[in-house]
């Protein structure tokens, strides 16, 4: 820095010159160096302030931002990187629509051994063979002393048990834990729920993977880790179902059957309410039965009916011919048609049941309210084949059912292969085409439903698709009026429960022979409910497998006796559990109710 | 100035020397406490799982179904029925408060019977 002199001889000269004082001079260039200095040294502290005052001002707004972030984030479990959290709930519970658990997981533990670290193999398998019942002393004292180093003693200990082995005390003994899947309600829903089994087993935790029904439907949901914490809701009602059961099996009982199957079903959404066969099993410990070479299917309690079962459901197909003759605008429900039984139709006579004669003509809601055979040919054969095929397929009726079971893909409905005029015939009273109890749900949900396809569903959050039309509401409507003659004045009278208002139609369908024709004495009888009329909401579907009704003076078959009364007992139970309120005839008006009006 | 300048630094020097090291340990202690907490919320999450089933288990319907028919003379609880859902417009209005007669007052003098 070059210093200005504070007195420059120029100056100091001409100032001499001019006989002024030179001091002034130097006072002058005094003054200017400090106030030079003064400015320096304030624009100095100005700037450090600045900097104190912007270190200040980062620190507490870091600190308030800090305070900021922690009051408004919500509370988490830090991200486990750490190991030592190494058995966590890996499977995602099971939850019905409101939230009650149908399927869990819970900590035990797997009992294994190394036989080389044993002390006491003769102590050890005695103790062990006292313990539990499957276990042999000589049998595990020869495992434990043939030289192998590692084996499996048992999949499952409940905690007493292992407190126990754990006081036998061998060092050889070793406990690995496990996931073990939980249905806390035993058989309910037993056939939805399917089962779960270990997979891929090691001493430190084991898969767990299912084996049958929705748990295998939807294994990988469930097993996906990055859904584990939030459960899987269906859209099963837990007391519906649980009421079910409990009215299905007494049915069962009271009329003889042999098996039984239920489904109650939201006609709107399709959503299954409620699903049931019989006889179950209990998927905590699923069994797996052995059975006899002859045996059906059904005879096995890990079969679904609903699903798996496919039956000619006999007579409650006759609504699909009436439903569609009246959307095609071909008939009307008073229209009469031909009901002259028996008919001849080539080498074949359609005869009514025990050799009725409905005729000589029948309106259309009578041949369904009297279930008249040959009514139904001559209307099925107006409809045509081709037309019969393509209204049927739209129902839903001639594919596998879309539910979300791993059962229900690989049931197909069995379908005639040609489609000859008797075909159209036999097919329109239900006859010639097997399908199952969950197809005929669905196409009876759809008719209910105003003619908006329908597709059955189990799980509570599915994406829905938008429902195709498949007949007009007028006919569909129509036809579910025809349903509630069938309960007033048909063959469904014992169906009728006080407040709402069912309709439906019954079917009996005489047994397959495995050999080729049909049994006389083996029935399946089927009721098709929808209820309430006037506005429908549920659809319920009873499938009875060979009952006969016994306290008439001769034994009685028909779904009218068997599958009817229980239907109306599960409607008169769960219909108040399902929020419906019974419509009550208002009273005849009294003195009271009369002024008032 | 210069000693200063050395002194300061060095200060500073074992300032941030001390700084590090408490902080150190503070992050491991901090680990190990989150390990803790891992531990102690896996050990209580299987505890509400196991809860969880337990309550389901000892709510399951068959089981309630027993008790309420043992327990059927002390509480006699029946299954819904459709008569029990009604509106509000089906309950009574309260009856009207009827004027007492029952115990009536003379109001008019009365002779004393003769004693």
């Amino acid at each position: 820095m070059i210093r200005t002199p504070l007195r420059p001889l120029v100056r100091i000269l001409q100032a001499r010159a001019k006989g002024e004082n030179p001091d002034g001079i130097e006072r002058e260039n005094l003054r200017l160096r400090n106030e030079a200095l003064r400015d320096r040294a304030r624009t100095r502290a100005q700037m450090r302030l600045l900097m104190l005052a912007a270190a200040f001002f980062a620190a507490f707004s870091l600190i308030g931002a800090r305070m900021g972030t922690l009051a408004a984030s919500v509370p988490v479990e830090p991200r486990g990187s750490v190991a030592g959290v190494d058995v966590r709930a890996s499977r995602a519970d099971i939850l019905d629509r409101n939230g009650r658990l149908l399927a869990t997981n819970m900590l035990t533990h797997a009992l294994y051994a190394h036989p080389r670290d044993m002390v006491d193999p003769e102590g050890t398998a005695t103790a062990l063979a006292a313990l539990f019942p499957e276990m042999n002393a000589d049998d595990l004292l020869r495992r434990f002393t043939d030289g192998r180093s590692f084996l499996w003693l048992r999949r499952v200990l409940s905690p007493e048990q292992m407190q126990v082995v754990h006081d036998i005390g061998d060092p050889g003994l070793l406990f690995g834990p496990r996931e073990m899947r939980l249905y806390p309600n035993g058989r309910l829903a037993a056939h939805v729920m399917g089962g779960a089994a270990f997979a891929d087993e090691s001493v430190r935790s084991a898969q767990v993977i299912g084996t049958a029904g929705i748990e295998l439907a939807m294994d990988t949901r469930l097993r996906d880790p990055g859904q584990a914490g939030q459960p899987l809701n269906l859209t099963l009602d837990l007391t519906v179902q649980a009421t079910l059961e409990e009215i299905l099996g007494t049915g069962l009982t009271m009329m003889n059957a042999k098996g039984a199957a239920g489904i109650l079903m939201d006609v709107r959404t399709g959503e299954i309410i409620a699903m049931a066969s019989l006889p179950d099993f209990d998927p905590n410990d699923r069994p797996n039965p052995v059975l006899p070479k002859d045996a059906e299917p059904g005879d096995s309690p890990l079969f679904n009916r609903a699903v798996q079962g496919l039956y000619e459901l006999g007579s409650t197909f006759k609504i699909f011919a009436a439903a569609q003759s009246m959307d095609l605008g071909l008939l009307t429900p008073d229209t009469l048609v031909d009901a002259d039984a028996p008919m001849q139709w080539g080498k074949h006579k359609i005869k009514e049941f025990e050799g009725h004669n409905y005729g000589p003509r029948l309106s259309v809601s009578d041949v369904i309210t009297k279930s008249s055979n040959v009514g139904t040919a001559h209307i099925a054969l107006m409809i045509g084949g081709v037309r019969q095929q393509a209204f049927l397929r739209a129902l839903g009726l001639m594919s596998p059912s879309p539910v979300e079971l791993a059962e229900a893909p690989k049931v197909k409905p069995l379908v005639p292969a040609r489609w000859p005029d008797i075909v159209t015939i036999t097919v329109g009273y239900g006859h010639g085409m097997s399908s199952s109890p969950l197809n005929l749900a669905a196409a009876y949900a759809t008719i209910a439903n105003g003619g908006l396809k329908v597709t059955p569903t189990l799980l509570r959050d599915a994406a829905r698709a938008p429902q195709d039309r498949v007949m007009g509401e007028a006919a569909a409507d129509a036809s579910v009026a025809m349903l509630r003659r069938v309960v007033t004045e048909g063959t469904a009278s014992l169906g009728e429960v006080p407040g709402y208002l069912v309709a439906g139609k019954t079917g009996t369908a005489d047994k397959p022979r495995r050999g080729g024709g049909y049994y006389d004495d083996k029935v399946i009888n089927t009721f098709a409910a929808v209820f309430p009329a006037d506005d429908p909401a549920f659809v319920l579907i009873v499938t009875l497998d060979e009952p006969v009704e016994t306290t008439g003076p001769k034994p009685r078959r028909t779904a009218g006796w068997t599958a009817v009364p229980v239907a109306a007992e599960i409607i008169r139970r769960t219909a108040p559990l399902l929020g419906l309120r019974p419509q009550v005839e208002p009273l005849a008006p009294d003195a009271v109710t009369a002024v008032r009006q | 100035m210069r000693p200063t300048l050395y002194i300061a630094a060095f200060l500073s020097v074992m300032a941030l020397a001390f700084w590090a090291y408490r902080e150190n340990y503070a992050t491991q202690q901090a680990l190990r406490d989150r390990a803790g907490l891992e531990q102690q919320i896996a050990a209580l999450n299987e505890a509400l799982a196991i809860q969880r089933a337990e309550w389901a288990y000892l709510n399951r319907p068959d089981r309630l179904r027993e008790l309420v028919t043992l327990n059927f003379d002390r509480l006699g609880l029946l299954p819904l029925e459709p008569h029990q859902l009604g509106s509000a417009g089906e309950v009574a209005f309260p009856a009207a408060a009827v004027l007492d007669v029952t115990r009536p007052v003379d109001v008019i003098g009365a002779q004393d019977p003769q004693p």
